[in-house]
């Protein structure tokens, strides 16, 4: 079984909303769209998006930390907002896990959205249909695009590579490994959600340096003298000739 | 939660139409057991189930202003086998269409009958309706409420009350209802009807009060720890992303201070509990104008309660948008 996903690096996302404006643009042209906004040039602008990065202040003046939080659909692989959509508009796909909402279903009755505990889905103003994140499905399985193309327009923009895709029940998987060994890490865990996306958490990077990588551990009397000089015949490149 | 008039309107209306008919039957059963003198099944039985019906049809209208596109509602019936919303919207056509048979069998006296049960007690197809629409009213009940009860996240609907709640609140406005309409067409049952009414108000009363008292001691799951996975004590939200409102900023908050939200439920529980029982009780003896009264009052009570009910529930997306920068 597959389960496609995105893995979000806290690390390394430096909050510059790009991955916000490339799903818009790409959703709100392909598939999913159009997203439409209510208002965008006034004074009370509102419209759709799939992805928003939100940004967070941990711990207290001085020693604060700026976390910038990017947010999208997780596509939680137990999904509460499917069995409660009475039409079946909003389903999981068996194939690769992803959740999506059949436009020509729904009625918008935002039942689904009540339902999700990550307010990971907005009601469209305009097409009065409930949208949500695709994993930009019209695009991974775009056969016209190179192999490099076939991913989220999000993970495709990031200029920090904040943001991995792949199969997180592959164990080989790039995701996977950075779920294991980055200690990747599911939101609201405590509803049972399993949600497929993960977030790999902030990280100090420490360099411990031992004191014999600072003094030669074979010149205990701290006495250096003149290398040898090498033979006539021997290459004169000292680190190759003087162990 | 933003309280949708939509579905206020649809849940209160629908309430007081299968209070309505679970009165009309239990009177039907009563006189049946010669507990209750036999009222003009003409006027009582027949107009009060289209009277029934005209409440379930207003409440069914107002449920499609809830809908982005109320012509796709058909499609609601599909997915019953997971969805309460879905076994609602199969549930109160059919409760609809019971009712309607059931004024119909009193409105042209087709009484033909079908068996005698023990005790020389004549069976006809109007108790045979009125114990499916009495089966159907309790799963219309269920229905309803079970779409806020089996929400998890919110945990103020997450409870047995919810569903006892509907049922009692429906059911007193509905005999409410039933003792007013009575004093017009059946004075010999208001104050059967009037001290029903009465006994399952108060009945709401100690269920709402239960789950007020519940819903003050909640203590949310979710907290901004575990919504972004950074375990400490002190997160602040700086920006939720976007300065304009979107729609999680709407759908999921009252917009109300806390002020309002306080003098709407002592509203409620003034409107809907002590107001129509002293009403109930002062117009036992057959005063229309009291009865209307309680009613009126019950009714728009509930609407208040349902606005709170509403409101009250505070949803886990919300820790996702504290702060515009």
């Amino acid at each position: 079984m597959t389960q496609l996903a995105l893995v979000i690096d806290l690390n390394v996302c430096v909050g510059c909303q790009a991955c916000v404006t490339s799903c818009k643009e790409w959703n709100t042209s392909g598939a999913a769209g159009p997203m439409v906004d209510q208002n965008p040039y006034g004074a009370d602008p509102t419209g759709t998006f799939f992805n928003r990065v939100q940004t967070f202040e941990v711990g207290e003046f001085p020693n604060t930390e700026t976390v910038h939080f990017p947010k999208s659909c997780l596509h939680c692989e137990d999904p509460p907002c499917v069995p409660v959509c009475p039409t079946g508009a909003s389903y999981k796909r068996k194939e690769d896990g992803i959740v999506l909402v059949d436009y020509d279903k729904c009625i918008g009755c935002k039942y689904c959205s009540w339902a999700c505990p990550y307010g990971a889905r907005e009601l469209d103003e305009q097409q009065q249909v409930m949208k949500k994140c695709t994993l930009c499905v019209d695009r991974i399985y775009d056969m016209s695009m190179t192999e490099d193309d076939r991913k989220p327009a999000c993970v495709k923009a990031c200029p920090t590579s904040a943001r991995l895709y792949g199969d997180i029940h592959d164990p080989e998987s790039a995701v996977s490994i950075a779920i294991r060994e980055s200690g990747g890490y599911p939101l609201m865990p405590e509803w049972g959600t399993h949600p497929a996306n993960h977030y790999l958490p902030r990280r100090k990077t420490r360099i411990k340096i031992h004191e014999d990588e600072l003094e030669r551990a074979d010149n205990p009397l701290k006495v250096d003298r003149q290398l040898p000089r090498p033979a006539m015949d021997e290459p004169t490149l000292d680190d190759v000739t003087t162990w | 939660m933003h309280p949708a008039f939509s579905v206020i309107f649809l849940t209160t209306l629908i309430g007081a139409a299968q209070g309505l008919f679970l009165a009309l039957f239990t009177a039907q059963t009563y006189a049946a057991f010669k507990l209750l003198p036999q009222p003009d099944a003409h006027a009582f039985y027949g107009q009060g189930s289209l009277l029934a019906l005209v409440l379930l049809v207003a409440g069914l209208v107002a449920s499609f202003f809830h809908l982005g596109h109320p012509e796709r509602a058909w499609r609601t019936a599909t997915k019953w086998r997971t969805s309460w919303l879905s076994r609602e919207v199969i549930v109160l056509p059919a409760f609809m269409g019971v009712v309607f048979l059931y004024g119909l069998a009193h409105w042209l006296d087709w009484h033909p009958l079908l068996m005698t049960l023990p005790g020389e007690l004549p069976l006809d197809p109007t108790a045979i309706l009125g114990v499916a629409g009495t089966v159907l009213a309790f799963a219309l009940f269920l229905c309803t409420a079970m779409i806020y009860a089996c929400l998890k996240f919110l945990a103020e609907w997450h409870s047995p009350l919810t569903v006892i709640n509907y049922v009692l609140l429906g059911g007193a406005s509905g005999f409410s209802l039933a003792a007013a309409f009575a004093a017009f067409t059946a004075p010999e049952l208001v104050s059967f009807l009037a001290g029903w009414a009465a006994i399952i108000t108060l009945l709401g009363l100690l269920g709402r009060s239960a789950s007020l008292y519940r819903n003050a001691r909640l203590k949310p799951k979710s907290t901004l720890q575990t919504a972004i996975g950074i375990k400490h004590p002190r997160i602040v939200q700086k920006t939720q992303g976007f300065m304009g409102g979107s729609f999680n900023t709407r759908e999921f908050f009252h917009g109300q201070p806390v002020a309002v939200l306080r003098g709407i439920k002592w509203f409620f529980m003034l409107a809907v509990f002590p107001l129509p029982l002293l009403l109930l009780l002062s117009g036992m003896q057959g005063t229309m104008g009291l009865l209307v009264a309680a009613f009126v009052t019950q009714y728009v009570g509930l609407l208040a309660e349902r606005w709170f009910f509403f409101a009250q529930a505070n949803h886990p997306q919300n820790l996702y948008y504290q702060s515009i920068a």
